[in-house]
Parts: C-alpha cells; structure tokens; sequence
C-alpha cells in the first residue's frame, strides 16, 4: 500500500500545486518541494527496513502490492519494488527534488500549472519503475508522457512547438507499438493458458513460438530504444533537451531515458528471453553506434544543451552494449550507468541553465573564459566533465569500466570499439570546457557566482557523484537483491 | 607500521580539499603552509616508514593495508588496498621528497600569482593521485591514480587558461594520453578474462602458470599496458604532447613532466614485469621504443630555443633510455635512472623557471646569456643538474645510472650492439645540448636585465637538489669499479634479477667509450658555441643543413602528420555532420506527408461540381468492381 502512496502523494501533490497557485504561486513551490521530499523519506525508510537486511535468493522483491483493478480483462492494479526499482525510484525522487529545486526561480508563469506537470511527469516516472501489471505500466507510461510533452511546449525556449511535437511524436509511435506487443502478448497468452492476465507474473510463464516472441519482442523494443535512445532513433533527443526548461532536460536526461533501460531490463529480457539473446549481437552493435555516433555528433555542437544531450545519446549507447551482453559484470555496470548518468549528466544540464540564465545564449562561440568570473560553478563543471568523460573516482567510471570489463567477456571486437568511446568523451568534454569556462574572458559585465540555492543543488550532485565512485558497492548490492 | 599507510595519501588528499574548498578565503601565507606543508609530512611519513622498511622487511616484502571493499560484483573484486614493496618505495621518496621541495620553491615562485590556491590545490591532488598509483595493490586503483594523475596534468597545464594556447596544449596532452589509457584499459580486461584477478600480486603469481610464453595472448595484454605507458611516459608515437606541456608553470614541469608522472609508464611496466617476462617479443619492443625516442627527442633537443622545450625534449630522451633499460632485462638499472633523473630534472626545470622569472618571463635562451655572475646560486645549482644530465663521470648521478644502461644496453640477455651504438649516440646528443645550453644561457653577455633574484624558498630546494644531482648516484656503483650496490640491493627484492650473456667484452673498455663520448659531446658544444662560434653561422647558410635543423625543431614532424592522419579529418568529418543526417530521414516524412497533404487537399476545394463527379466516379469504380469479380 505504501507505494500506492508514492505516487498518490505526487499526484494529489500536483494538483494542489495547480489549484493554489491562483492565490500564492509560492506555496505551489513548497507544496512540490514537500511531495518530492515526503516520498524520498518515504522510499528511504522502506530501503533502510528492507534493503539492508539479509535476504534469502528466493525473495527479490521488497513490497508488493496487488488489487483488482478492471478484473473482467484481467488487468490489476500490481506494483512491487525490488532492487532494480528501489535504485531508480531513488533516483527518481533525487533527481525529481533538485528539479522542483532548479526551477524556483526560472519559472516566472503559469506556476501552478507548471508543477502540477512536473509532479505528474515524477509520478508516471514512479508508476512505470513499479507497475507489474503490463497494462499499468503502459498506463503509466503515457502518464508521464503528456506533462512532459507540455512542460517543453509552455515552458520551453524558443523553438519549444517543434521540439514538443517531435518528442510527442516519437515516443507515442514507440508506445503505441508497445501497445500492440502488450496486447498480442495478453492474447497469445489468455490462448493459451485460458486465463487472460495482464500480470507480470503469469505472463512470465508463457511459452510461446519463436517467431511469435520474435515479433512481439520488436515491438517492445522499439518502443524502449526510443526512450533510450538509440541510433538511429536519436533524433528527438537534442531538441527536446535543448528546448525544455532546465528541469525538464533534467528529468528527460536523468528519468525518461532510463525508462527505456528499465523497461528492457524489466520486460524483454525475462518475457522473451532467448529471443533477446538472438538479437544481442546486434543490439551491442547498436549500442557501440551509438557510442561513437553520439560522441562525434556532440564534437560538433556549437549549442551547449544539445552537445550535452548528444553525450546522452553516446552514453546509453553503452546501457544497451551493456545489457545485451548478459554478464553480471556488464549489468551492474549498466545500473551504475543509469544512475550516474543520471546525476552527471543532469548536472551538467543544471549547469547549462544557470549559465544560460546569466549569458541568455546556449552558443558556446559567445562563451569563454568564465572561469574569471565564476570559479566556483567552474570548479563543479570541471568535476561534472570529468564525470562525464569517465575519470575514477568519480561514478560514471564504475559504470563504464564495470560494462566494458563485463561486454568484453561477451565480445572482444565490439567493446575494444566501445572503449574508443572513452577517447572521444574526453574529444567532446574538453572541448566544452575549454569553449566554456577556459580561454580569454568574452563576456565584459560582471557575472555572479552560484547563489546558495544554487550552491545546494551542485553540491547535492557533486557529493553524490563522488560517494558513488568510491563506495559503488552500496548500489550494486541492493541491484544484486534482483540478480540472486 | 602498515595502519599508517593511508596517510601518504591523505595528507595531499586533505590539502586538496582544504584549498579547492575555501582557497578563496585563505591568506597567501595559510595556502603555502597547507598546500606544502602536507606534501612535507607525507614525505617525512614516507621517509620513516621507509626506515622501518630497510632496517625491518616485512615478511612478504610489503606493507598493505586494506582502507574499504570498493567493487564486488560476481567474480570481480576489488578494494581500495594499498601495498607497498621496494619498488614502490622508491617511487614514493621521490614523489614525496622531490614533491615537497617543488611545493616549497612553488611558495614562492607562485607568490605573485592571482591563483595561488588553484595552483596548490592542483598540484596536492596531482600527489595524492601519483601517490595512489604508485601505492596501488591492484590495477583498477591503480588505473584511478593513473587517470588522477592525467587529470592533474591537465589542470596544470592549462593553469593560465586564460591564453587559448595553454588551453589547446592541455587538452592536446589529455588527449594523447588517453589514447594510451584505453590501450591500458582494454589490456586491463583481457587481463581479468584470463586470469579472473586485477590485483597486482595475484597476476603476479598466476601469469607464469596461466600464460604460455610467447603466445599471442600474452603479447596482445603486455603491448595493451605497454601501450598505455608509452602514452603517459611520452614515447615515440605518443610523444609529442610533453614539448607543448611546458605552457604550464616551471614546477609543474618539474614535478609532473620530469621527475613524477611522465615515469609513470616506467612504473607500469616494472610493476607488470611477471607479464612482460612472459613476452620476449614485447620487451624487444620496449627496448626499441625507448632507443627510437631517445634518438628522436634527443636531436629535436639540440635545435630548440625555448629553454624549457630543450628540457622537455630531454626528459622525453631520459625516459627513453629508462624504457630500453626496462626492455633488455635491466629492471633495477632503469629504476636506478628514473631515481637519478627525477632529482636532476626536477632541478634543471625549477632553476630554469628562476632563469625565467629574473628576466620577466623570457624563454628564448639566446636572449638569455652572461647569467653566470648575475644570478650565482641558480648558475651552480643549473651546472650540478646540467653534468649530470650530461653523465660527466663520477661527479654527478647522471654518469651512474646511465653507465649501468648503457652497459646492459649490449650486455644484459635482451640487448644487442645496435641498442647500444643508439644509447651511446643519445650520450654523445645529450652531453652536446647540454654544454649548448649552458653556454649559451650563463656565459656571453648578457642580453636582458635580470628584475629580482629568487627568493630563499626558490634557493633552498635548488641547493638540495643540486646536491642531491651529485651525490644520489654514489650508492651504485659500477660493480667493476668498487663493490656499492645499495641501490639494487633494495629494489632487487620487488624485481627479476637481470640475466646477462655469457661472453660479454671487458667493461672497463664500454666505459672508456661511454665517458669519451659524453667528453666529446661537451668539447663539441664548446666548439660550437663558445669557441668558434663561425661554425654555426656557415651552417646556417646550407639549406640541407636548415632544413635538417628545421625538421629537428617540429619534433620531426609528428604534429604535422597527426594533424593530417587524424585531426583534419575528424574535423572534417564531425563538421559535415553538425546537422545530424539521420535527422534527415524524420524530416524526410514529415516533407513527404506534407506533399501528399498538398496533393490530396486539391480534391477539397468546396466545389459541389467536383465532390458529385468523384462520388460517381466512386460509385461507378465500384459497381465495376462487382461486375468483373
């Protein structure tokens, strides 16, 4: 029941958000801040009861919680967290605070309304890393489509419309897919079996023909790689991170495209197994594509959201190497990569916002030197770079070497390509440094270091970078709560 | 004794942390006290346990100690472990003691300096980083220092970044670098594949039974971490970042681009020896990679004007010789040098950053001259460093440990005559620049006014270094001469023993040769460059010889190659492509749709006339369809 109440408090949450803001749109702003904050205490007190104690190889899952919901189509109301869950949920109501956060001074209209989206975008987050009901999760998923659609078409910059219809566009072509394979598999399944379930559980056990699994696998898939993304179903992704508002790039780069990731995990490994073991090869492939392809295209960039969200699309492209190599090294490495990509690269987005907030450009040719003038948000870009180009110490190197050292088992020709990804994210980081905060100073006015919000957002993120590169064994056993 | 290995480490760690943290508020007299006084009490930490070491060797030949669990996934383990032997010893003295002396001189060669915690922060986690890889049980912490490591030489680099110059020299050096990390790290998970273990000693003790010599695997996992020590090492074809690394400040050059971190290959591939044994092939390699670049750099030392490239070309030649020592089998020999060079390079940079500073940041050393009176205690500290780099015999550290290489560069069981005709000719190049340079910078007359001499916190660390460039080298002695092995007695113990041939020539004689070529390479200098000084002006005219000269200058070219194979066409490439192709195909259908749209909207123009002609064309279509089917 207490995960009902997750997402309950997130989404009552939004709509008080949205009622009050008529009267004080800054209770909205601390009524959203609470709802994500009175979950994450809630989460972490699940996590301290059940997480830290010793656990049989039978039990994997936490808490569940199962109701019925339509029962005459055997769809329920099935939600249950185990390790997998526990890690992104977490990440979740994370990230989600240091959006509400991120957004108390950018958002000057529609308040109300705006974190009413926000709150539901976490919500159907939430929803879609707990639901074993399939229909729930797509339920879920198309929840945390629209608010996210509407926070870049009313919050975003100037080429929001555009951005906002192709990201609409996109996933729900993907979703609607899923749907098909959801429905097919609920049919083929109900067929054979004589009970027709949506339940995760019953629909484990379904034995179907390969060419059937095939099919329906694809269409799973599709839908998940263009959350991912993957290349060639990138294309989305830089206009959507470079429109949205900074909060919403945050929760696109560090939630939504995790969904994809989990849903793989979740869903296509275990319902079709072998056929998923028939296609590794080539979705490492896809996944090394993906590496160099969104490295080289981030090299390139001259605006500063959009070269961060090309080095989105390189590293995931290591999340679908490392899943489809089917390695307990390499899937570790892949909830590592999750979660601090997650927390770097949604810094890094953080960091684009507040300087976009100062200089009013994203181009960084109008940029340089600023260093000067902001040494302290320099010295958390240098940190967040060097995350993001994989430097130990810091998260994203566990991830990294932890895929690579597991994928390398799997296929020695394809991670020695994957590794040439390590070179290139040092190409694309430096880069931006350099053009950044390095070089002669361009800007004349005097610009203002992080303010103490500010301060409390990138220290957050710092902090939590650096313990999970130097204690990652705290993740990696509550992941192994699963693997058992 | 082991509970306090931690500290070495920390200490810098701590430091780091302090001055990153609240440098800003801190008075320029705290930042120097914290950012060299914990890099002094982590050498004085190093030099006791050091103590205890030699006066008490641990039972296994190390000290460990093992701080947290740091990974554990399925068969992969790997803790945040230190363990030091003899050979890692070695490495933490000079990080520590050289460190310390580098930090106490940068107190005040930096003083002036808008950013004097950036600069001290930088430089305590360069130490802590160097100190990590060093200090590293296994390979996963002690790639996290060799990154660390990377990372702090980027930073320092790229100190004044405020000229896009230094900014393009810091990358450019980060870049090539981690070319051969990636190299280092794939050979890092071949390693694991094979033998399920990334902890030093473990590898250690199950390559000789889970290898079979001389296969390809073998070879494949030793060139992979030699290949990431020629990176980090500057060797021939990854060398050509150090010479553009000089746009740091002069300590740094000195602590990272000479005395610590350009070693660190060396270390890398003493510490891996169980797996370079195991690859006859792969140690040839290594021989001929460090013969190749001493050669290299050493003649692009002779052309150079700018005072710290002539040095940064000679360090790129030093650690050459360490890597054909490495490869002919003479471990403790190329460890000797590293030991011998950290103390006199690290002088040779930080007396040239007082050259430097005197005369408000001038680097040409043919505006420099006459500097012998003017600036005294910097001319006899630069003369020490500068014999030694020379070798001149038996007055300097330089002359020892080179002596031992070039000897076991025919002798030892991996060497052969033309390695040795190459390190002798690198003796006679470097006895030749060095004279050059000395000449040219302390004697003539001079040709800018000094501003200030250094202060005593830059004088000190020069006289001990100085000292330390003459008399480091007396507890080795050729075994010929006199019977004093302190040096290899030690670090013996974390080493293979060296197999030399079985009919070797006298050694007597190889020395005469190797002193008379040092000797002719200093009386050529001096012919150059003091005594007929003609010589070079008719050279100048001969265009072979000029373009010769010039060829040495670029570095050989290796810019100019790089930028064509690799840089322009990825440039190229990734430019052309700014706009995403694949984008292409999504608006590709939104362009088709609307073409369709454009043409089906024709048949809605509201005309009642037309909706009737297509209804009946409907319904004739269709009732046709029935009477033919």
């Amino acid at each position: 029941m207490i995960l009902v109440w997750l997402i309950v408090v997130l989404l009552s949450g939004g709509m008080l958000c949205w009622l009050i803001a008529r009267w004080n749109p800054m209770a909205a702003k601390w009524i959203a801040l609470f709802a994500v904050l009175a979950d994450l205490a809630i989460l972490m007190n699940i996590w301290l009861q059940y997480g830290r104690g010793t656990h049989t190889s039978t039990d994997t899952w936490m808490i569940q919680y199962q109701t019925a919901w339509i029962p005459s189509f055997g769809i329920s109301f099935h939600v249950a967290i185990d390790g997998l869950s526990m890690i992104l949920l977490l990440l979740t109501f994370f990230l989600g605070t240091l959006a509400v956060l991120c957004s108390w001074k950018e958002i000057h209209n529609r308040t109300g309304f705006y974190y009413f989206n926000l709150l539901w975008t976490l919500a159907g987050i939430s929803g879609v890393f707990v639901a074993l009901d399939l229909f729930l999760f797509y339920f879920f998923w198309e929840v945390m489509l629209v608010p996210m659609y509407l926070l870049i078409l009313i919050w975003g910059d100037k080429n929001r419309r555009y951005a906002a219809y192709k990201f609409f566009i996109f996933t729900q072509a993907g979703g609607l897919l899923m749907l098909l394979s959801i429905l097919s598999l609920y049919f083929t399944h109900g067929a054979k079996n004589g009970t027709y379930s949506y339940d995760y559980f019953s629909l484990l056990n379904t034995q179907l023909e390969p060419a059937t699994a095939k099919w329906i696998m694809i269409g799973f898939m599709i839908a998940f790689v263009i959350k991912l993304p993957m290349v060639p179903f990138h294309s989305w992704l830089p206009d959507a991170h470079s429109e949205a508002p900074t909060a919403g790039s945050l929760i696109l780069a560090g939630l939504l495209l995790k969904t994809g990731a989990y849903g793989i995990i979740r869903f296509v490994l275990p319902l079709f197994h072998q056929a998923a073991v028939d296609i590794a090869w080539w979705a490492m492939l896809f996944g090394v594509i993906g590496i160099i392809y969104g490295a080289m295209m981030a090299f390139a960039q001259t605006d500063i959201k959009r070269l961060i969200a090309y080095t989105s699309v390189s590293h995931m492209g290591f999340v679908l190497t490392g899943i489809f190599a089917f390695r307990e090294i390499a899937m570790q490495g892949v909830v590592m990569q999750i979660v601090t990509h997650g927390i770097s690269t949604g810094a890094l987005f953080v960091l684009a916002g507040m300087i976009k907030e100062r200089l009013h450009t994203r181009d960084i040719e109008k940029m340089g030197g600023l260093w000067t003038s902001m040494p302290a948000m320099g010295g958390v870009a240098m940190l967040f770079t060097m995350a993001s180009l994989g430097l130990p110490v810091l998260g994203n190197f566990i991830a990294e070497f932890l895929i690579l050292l597991g994928t390398f088992q799997a296929n020695v020709l394809l991670t020695v390509l994957a590794s040439t990804g390590l070179v290139f994210s040092a190409l694309y980081s430096l880069r931006m440094m350099q053009k950044v905060f390095l070089g002669p100073t361009t800007s004349g006015d005097k610009l203002t270091d992080i303010t103490a919000r500010e301060l409390i957002i990138l220290a957050t993120l710092s902090i939590a970078i650096v313990l999970l590169g130097l204690y990652p064994q705290t993740v990696m056993d509550l992941l192994s709560y699963r693997l058992h | 004794m082991q509970e306090v290995l931690f500290l070495i480490p920390a200490l810098p760690l701590m430091g780091f942390l302090i001055l990153s943290l609240a440098g800003r508020h801190l008075s320029k007299q705290v930042i120097a006290v914290v950012g060299a006084g914990v890099v002094c009490i982590a050498a004085i930490v190093t030099i006791w346990l050091g103590i205890n070491f030699l006066q008490a060797p641990p039972e296994n030949g190390a000290y460990t100690e093992t701080l947290w669990r740091w990974m554990s996934v399925a068969n992969f383990n790997c803790s945040f472990s230190f363990r030091i032997d003899a050979l890692s010893l070695v490495f933490l003295f000079v990080i520590t003691f050289v460190g310390a002396l580098i930090h106490i001189y940068s107190a005040g060669f930096m003083k002036h300096d808008r950013d004097y915690a950036r600069f001290f922060a930088s430089m305590n986690l360069f130490v802590c980083a160097m100190l990590i890889l060093v200090m590293a049980d296994n390979l996963v912490l002690l790639y996290l220092g060799w990154e660390g490591v990377g990372l702090c030489s980027y930073l320092l680099i790229g100190f004044w970044y405020e000229t896009t110059a230094n900014v393009h020299a810091a990358n450019k050096a980060f870049y090539i670098t981690r070319i051969g990390d990636t190299a280092m790290a794939i050979g890092l998970f071949l390693l694991f594949r094979e033998l399920g273990t990334l902890d030093i000693p473990a590898i250690q003790k199950a390559a000789p039974e889970h290898f079979i010599k001389s296969s390809p695997l073998i070879t494949s996992i030793a060139l992979l971490l030699l290949a990431g020590g020629m990176g980090k090492s500057a060797q021939v074809p990854l060398q050509t970042w150090l010479p553009d690394a000089m746009a740091g400040p002069s300590p740094v050059s000195a602590l990272i681009h000479a005395a610590t971190m350009v070693t660190a290959g060396v270390y890398l591939v003493a510490r891996m020896h169980a797996v370079f044994q195991l690859s006859p092939f792969v140690m040839n390699i290594t021989a001929v990679v460090g013969a190749v670049t001493l050669l290299i750099a050493g003649c692009s030392a002779m052309v150079q004007t700018d005072i710290k490239r002539i040095l940064a070309y000679s360090t790129i030649s030093q650690v050459g010789y360490m890597f054909l020592a490495l490869g002919v089998g003479a471990w403790s020999a190329g460890i000797f040098h590293f030991f011998t060079h950290a103390f006199f390079k690290a002088l040779l940079f930080l007396a040239a950053g007082a050259v430097i500073e005197s005369l408000h940041h001038e680097h040409g050393i043919f505006k420099m001259g006459g500097l012998k009176n003017k600036l005294p205690i910097v001319f006899y500290t630069f003369l020490a460093g500068a014999a030694a780099l020379a070798a001149l015999p038996f007055v300097s550290a330089g002359f020892f440990s080179k002596d031992q290489i070039l000897w076991y560069a025919w002798s030892a069981n991996g060497g052969n005559p033309l390695l040795w005709l190459v390190a002798l000719a690198g003796a006679f190049i470097t006895a030749f620049y060095t004279t050059r340079l000395m000449l040219v910078v302390f004697w003539g007359e001079i040709k800018t006014d000094i501003s200030e001499p250094p202060g005593r916190l830059m004088t000190w660390p020069l006289i001990i270094l100085a000292l330390l460039s003459i008399v480091a080298g007396f507890i080795e002695w050729p075994h010929n001469l006199m019977h004093v092995t302190l040096f290899s007695d030690v670090v013996q113990k974390a080493l293979p023993p060296l197999t030399e041939k079985d009919i070797v020539p006298s050694e007597y004689i190889f020395q005469l040769i190797a002193v008379a070529a040092t000797l002719t390479g200093i009386y050529t200098g001096y012919l150059l460059y003091k005594k007929n000084t003609a010589i070079v002006a008719k050279w100048k005219e001969v265009p072979a010889l000029v373009g010769l000269r010039n060829f040495f200058f670029s570095g050989w070219r290796f810019d100019q190659l790089y930028h064509t194979l690799f840089v322009r066409p990825f440039m190229f490439v990734t430019s052309l492509n700014k706009q995403d192709v694949i984008d292409k195909i999504y608006t590709g259908i939104v362009s088709i749709f609307q073409w369709l749209n454009g043409i089906f909207s024709v048949s809605q123009d509201g005309s009642v006339r037309t909706y009737v002609i297509s209804v009946l064309i409907g319904i004739i279509f269709i009732l046709a369809l029935q009477f033919f089917l």
